[in-house]
């Protein structure tokens, strides 16, 4: 498993709709945060691990090296990496890699995402993830494969939408606590079942927004980490797994991929009971029906289960399992690559008791943070504790 | 220090007169000198009216694919009115869409089938918006569609036509809607929806 690495510092931008600054200025930002978080300077920091989804979004080819001088990558071994919408917490697992393994000792992790430069409309940019001959001539709407996705899970447990759609009341309303949040409100149960309907069952309000934002998070080895904090958050495992692009034909309903990749993480973090052992999550949620995909492919309870839990409150800020309490992409907002990564570091605050007004009841020793992308079908997984 | 510092506030002012609208401080500026979360977010009204400087470009970027060797069988199979599947000797699945090698077994597929144009509905949905976000009224109905002869759970998406959005159903059995033989042209529109039977 190599060296013990740890989290000693994280930044964030405010996720907006658009934002003024440039992608390079967002990531400095972040970058600049999370040094300052904890007290280091760039010169302290072996190598730059960057994720960013696709170069498209920027209308900038190769965009990792125009984004490196703002993510402090000058001068210093630098590695973009990129899948989807799992991006954010597999840029983790590739900086875990860098240190867990001793090349480095300290390695920064940075992710952007300016999804707002793209016209008219981000969703552009995302169709050509469909097959270019059997697919792209149907003149497809990326939000087909999300809908046809919780159609399948909606009938396949027997749910309505408001079985779903509390995931979106839910994450909402935790986000009015995150200084940084785009769509934190204070919003029902209603506002959701009757917001407009874009591609049956998904309604307006059960998306996550369109985003610009930069997130990023400082990895260190154990002598450096415990000479730069008190507080350092392990990472106790790293899981990553890929499902066949013939998104046809695997079953909609359960995301495989996921489980897989937990498995992984788990088993280097020493969980053998992730329902208990795990206090906190950070599943991925650009829509509401995936935060309860992905809490089973998570193995966080079982197959068409997270809906119930939901309704019962455990998954509250203040219930037995805190799940996104900082709000979620659905709250949050959603710059693809900076959204995973934000989760981690919602963990790493969570977990050192510095998530301010949005700290969760409970006290939080363990948690996992997992995202989602690719043609659906890419699950990474981290497993954090102290 | 102190020179430093004064440098960075003559270099500052010095670019602000230029900004467009004759501001003297840019949004953001007083958050941007404080510490803490960052991040400046502008509204459609402030691009509009040009109060921020934008720059814009336009990619021309056009491809031409090679359908590819099972892809291509398959598209020249659609041009016939035939859908065209694979099967794999060893984990037994009749594939579709075809490809040249089972990616479980990793090896040669053996040989091709012919499916027939039914099957079933595994998902749909309504689709109330184009791809850029523009409404429409009637929605259009993309399925996933497992054919009868595939191993089952073998799904193409496709869209659903002559149907009341209302009576859509998991499950329900459906049949292709093929276009003139004259008018194919070996692509997967030359079958136009899919109706139920």
């Amino acid at each position: 498993m190599g060296n013990r690495v740890a989290i000693v510092g994280a930044g964030m931008t405010k996720f907006v709709r658009r934002a003024q600054e440039t992608g390079q200025e967002l990531a400095f930002y972040a970058t600049k945060m999370a040094l300052d978080s904890c007290g280091m300077k760039l010169d302290q920091i072996d190598g730059v691990v960057l994720g960013s989804a696709p170069d498209t979004f920027d209308g900038v080819h190769m965009k990792g090296e125009y984004l490196s001088p703002g993510a402090g990558a000058w001068g210093k071994p630098y590695m973009r990496c990129y899948v989807g919408g799992g991006t954010g917490v597999f840029a983790v697992a590739h900086g875990w890699y860098h240190v867990a393994s001793g090349v480095f000792d300290t390695c920064l992790v940075v992710c952007e995402e300016k999804m707002s430069s793209y016209q008219p409309h981000a969703q552009g940019a995302f169709l050509t993830i469909f097959d270019h001959t059997t697919e792209r001539p149907l003149k497809p709407n990326l939000l087909w494969i999300f809908a046809l996705e919780m159609n399948r899970y909606m009938t396949t447990y027997g749910l309505r939408k408001e079985d779903i759609a509390l995931v979106a009341v839910k994450n909402k309303n935790n986000a009015l606590d995150h200084p940084a949040a785009q769509l934190g409100g204070k919003v029902t149960l209603d506002d959701i079942l009757s917001s407009e309907v874009l591609a049956w069952p998904v309604q307006r309000l059960d998306v996550s927004p369109v985003s610009d934002g930069a997130v990023a998070v400082i990895l260190a080895n154990e002598t450096v980490a415990r000479r730069v904090t008190d507080k350092p958050v392990w990472i106790e495992g790293v899981g990553w797994s890929l499902d066949t692009a013939y998104w046809t034909n695997r079953d909609l309903c359960y995301p495989r991929y996921v489980e897989e990749a937990a498995r992984m993480a788990y088993k280097m973090a020493g969980v053998t009971d992730p329902r208990h052992q795990i206090h906190i999550a950070e599943p991925y949620d650009p829509f509401d029906y995936k935060e309860l995909h992905h809490m089973e492919g998570l193995l966080l309870c079982g197959r068409g289960e997270a809906p119930q839990l939901t309704v019962d409150g455990v998954t509250q800020r203040d219930g037995e399992l805190p799940v996104c309490p900082s709000g979620g992409l659905l709250g949050v907002g959603n710059p693809i690559a900076a959204a995973g990564l934000m989760k981690v570091a919602e963990l790493f605050w969570q977990l050192r008791g510095e998530a301010g007004k949005r700290q969760v009841a409970r006290k939080v020793k363990r948690g996992v943070a997992q995202a989602w992308g690719d043609l659906m079908q890419v699950g990474t997984v981290v497993v954090v504790g102290i | 220090m102190a020179q430093v510092k004064k440098l960075k506030r003559e270099k500052h002012q010095a670019v602000t007169p230029g900004r467009p609208g004759g501001q003297e401080i840019m949004k953001g500026d007083k958050q941007r000198l404080e510490c803490g979360l960052q991040g400046t977010g502008l509204s459609d009204e402030e691009l509009r009216q040009g109060t921020v400087l934008t720059t814009r470009w336009k990619a021309d970027a056009k491809y031409g694919w090679d359908a590819g060797v099972a892809i291509g069988r398959y598209l020249a199979g659609l041009k016939e009115g035939k859908i065209l599947g694979v099967r794999c000797y060893k984990c037994h699945r009749v594939m579709v869409p075809p490809r040249l090698f089972c990616e479980w077994c990793y090896r040669n597929i053996d040989e091709w089938v012919e499916l027939k144009d039914t099957g079933i509905v595994n998902t749909f949905s309504l689709c109330y918006v184009t791809w850029d976000v523009k409404r429409i009224k009637e929605p259009q109905i993309p399925a996933v569609i497992e054919l009868d002869g595939a191993t089952k759970g073998m799904g193409i998406m496709h869209l659903l036509g002559e149907v009341d959005p209302k009576k859509v159903h998991i499950g329900m059995k459906v049949k292709a809607v093929w276009k003139e033989p004259a008018q194919r042209e070996g692509a997967i529109t030359d079958i136009r929806y899919w109706k139920p039977v």
